[in-house]
């Protein structure tokens, strides 16, 4: 009993701050979903019927989902090469862990300027392009799409890359030296005992490069504006944003509550898998 | 080790470029972007070192825009006092979901794992309609309260608060040593650590913050550097890239000299309970 005054003497000004901050003016905004705007009458789930039916928000939902379907994987990909690659290294290692970490403390407003020049039609990407016979885009009206996957990967590689780095330290270094006894060659090692070592770390990279994706929104408003000439950039962050502009309050709360659903969907879901995985392994 | 190379080439290209173009002096500048800044043909360049390199522009930026302290500064009062903030409130609040088992644990810590991982734009209106109510919006408030109260930190320094050896805190408890005792002089140095890592993680989240100046503040003249710069028209373009790495300077320098903690406090977030 004691126990629990001394803890919440430590935690309330925190906890007070978040029910009164956060939730709740979100039960509010859940209270908001379904109600009129005008008058506060129940209209049970018409606002959802009108997100869910609205082109603006379609188009939204399927380019956030597309976004964090493509790039999401290759980030994990690529940054599980890296970590590995470095992990490798004797030498050298905090140098390159320091210069894939640099875009992480690089505020994205300081290159804007730079990603215009970059992907401009008659920018220094097409220029390269041109030297190697390549033809150009103009980049930021008609290909923003890859321009976001290369911003969000660039900003993102080192985090991942640290993440995977310490899942690869808690892989103990007697099974790869037994290995090494069994006469295993470095692919076989990386197969039968990095990959299964790195099972537990897959969960929380993965979450953390989801909900990262969503910051991608900065980039792409900073460099194409509330209304991206390339539709298909236009995310669901595009969408609070512009409604918020409308202040259509009633649109958006039943939209930030589907919203936070479907996140707290992915993440039991990705969390049920892992528990799977831990289990398989603890009988193995 | 020569694809490693290429590749971390590649991801520090964008910093020599924006910190190299900066000492461009304005003829410089406009000669190599005119297609872009105009809407003209031709092609731009961005040469490795530039060609006639001066400090024109740092001085016109730093002597001639009194707007760009304005701005500054904005962005120093919307960071620093919620980092503070940060510090009072979620620094005990860690401690208590570290040292102490109560009823209700599992389920509180649970909730701020949560709101720790929900992107913004869900709590987005809801933050807007508590900002309204308490008439707090369009002011450095509207962007500092949310702030303190995020649930970010409290995650990261509970893990480095649960690494603290319990032999040593009760060791001191039974030399009489109170709660508030144990906190300051053995939570607080034993999980410096910890601390300086959610800081500076922080740090680079605030003061990168976009969306919530963009929602939450109507007034201009409130705008932090993430907001102002974008907007540097194109005329002033030349000291757009000095301005830019004006901004970045501090971000980078804080990154160099905290490495190591950055470093901890992205491990930690991967470690499972």
């Amino acid at each position: 009993m004691k126990e629990n005054r001394k803890a919440w003497a430590f935690l309330a000004p925190s906890f007070l701050g978040v029910i009164f901050f956060v939730l709740i003016p979100f039960s509010d905004a859940i209270k908001r979903s379904f109600k009129e705007a005008m008058g506060g009458k129940f209209v049970g789930m018409d606002n959802y019927m009108n997100v869910l039916h609205n082109e603006a928000f379609r188009i939204a939902a399927q380019n956030t989902s597309r976004f964090i379907i493509i790039c999401v994987p290759i980030l994990l990909l690529l940054s599980l090469v890296l970590a590995v690659m470095i992990n490798n290294l004797k030498k050298h290692r905090s140098f390159f862990k320091t210069s894939f970490l640099i875009p992480l403390a690089i505020p994205v407003s300081s290159v804007v300027f730079l990603w215009k020049v970059v992907f401009h039609q008659n920018g220094l990407l097409n220029g390269a392009l041109s030297v190697i016979g390549l033809e150009g885009y103009d980049w930021m009206s008609t290909k923003a799409f890859p321009v976001l996957v290369f911003s969000y990967i660039w900003k993102n590689i080192g985090y991942d890359m640290v993440l995977w780095l310490a899942g690869l330290d808690g892989i103990s270094q007697t099974m790869y030296e037994a290995a090494a006894v069994d006469g295993a060659n470095a692919w076989k090692k990386f197969w039968y005992i990095t990959l299964p070592g790195l099972l537990p770390t897959v969960f929380i990279v993965t979450v953390l490069s989801i909900l990262n994706s969503f910051k991608v929104f900065r980039e792409a408003y900073l460099i194409a504006g509330a209304y991206p000439r390339d539709n298909n950039i236009y995310m669901l962050q595009h969408l609070f944003n512009n409604w918020f502009t409308k202040l259509d309050i009633q649109k958006m709360s039943a939209a930030a509550v589907m919203l936070a659903l479907i996140i707290v969907a992915i993440i039991l879901i990705l969390q049920r898998i892992d528990t799977k995985v831990d289990r398989k392994l603890d009988i193995e | 080790m020569i694809i490693l190379i290429l590749l971390s080439v590649l991801t520090v290209l964008p910093l020599w470029f924006v910190i190299t173009g900066s000492f461009m002096g304005s003829g410089e500048f406009s000669g190599n972007f005119k297609t872009v800044l105009n809407d003209t043909t031709g092609k731009v360049s961005w040469p490795f070192l530039p060609l006639y390199p001066t400090l024109r522009s740092y001085i016109e930026l730093l002597l001639d825009s009194p707007k760009f302290f304005i701005v500054f500064w904005n962005s120093c009062k919307q960071v620093f006092p919620s980092l503070l903030g940060q510090l009072l409130i979620a620094v005990p609040a860690a401690w208590s979901f570290a040292r102490f088992h109560f009823k209700g644990k599992r389920i509180i810590f649970t909730i701020y794992i949560i709101l720790m991982v929900m992107p913004f734009q869900v709590t987005m209106v809801s933050t807007y309609l508590v900002l309204d109510r308490i008439h707090l919006l369009d002011s450095h408030l509207a962007i500092i309260i949310p702030a303190i109260f995020s649930t970010f930190p409290v995650f990261i320094m509970v893990k480095f608060f649960k690494a603290i050896p319990r032999s040593l805190i009760e060791a001191a408890r039974i030399d009489g040593a109170g709660e508030w005792k144990l906190f300051i002089n053995i939570g607080i140095p034993m999980g410096a650590g910890g601390i300086i890592s959610a800081m500076i993680l922080d740090f680079l989240e605030l003061y990168n913050a976009i969306e919530q100046p963009l929602n939450f503040i109507k007034t201009t003249s409130l705008w932090p550097l993430t907001l102002y710069l974008p907007g540097i028209s194109v005329q002033k373009a030349g000291i757009s890239l000095v301005a830019s790495v004006v901004m970045l300077l501090p971000a980078l320098l804080l990154f160099l000299y905290g490495q190591k903690y950055l470093e901890q406090g992205i491990m930690v977030t991967g470690i499972k309970e």
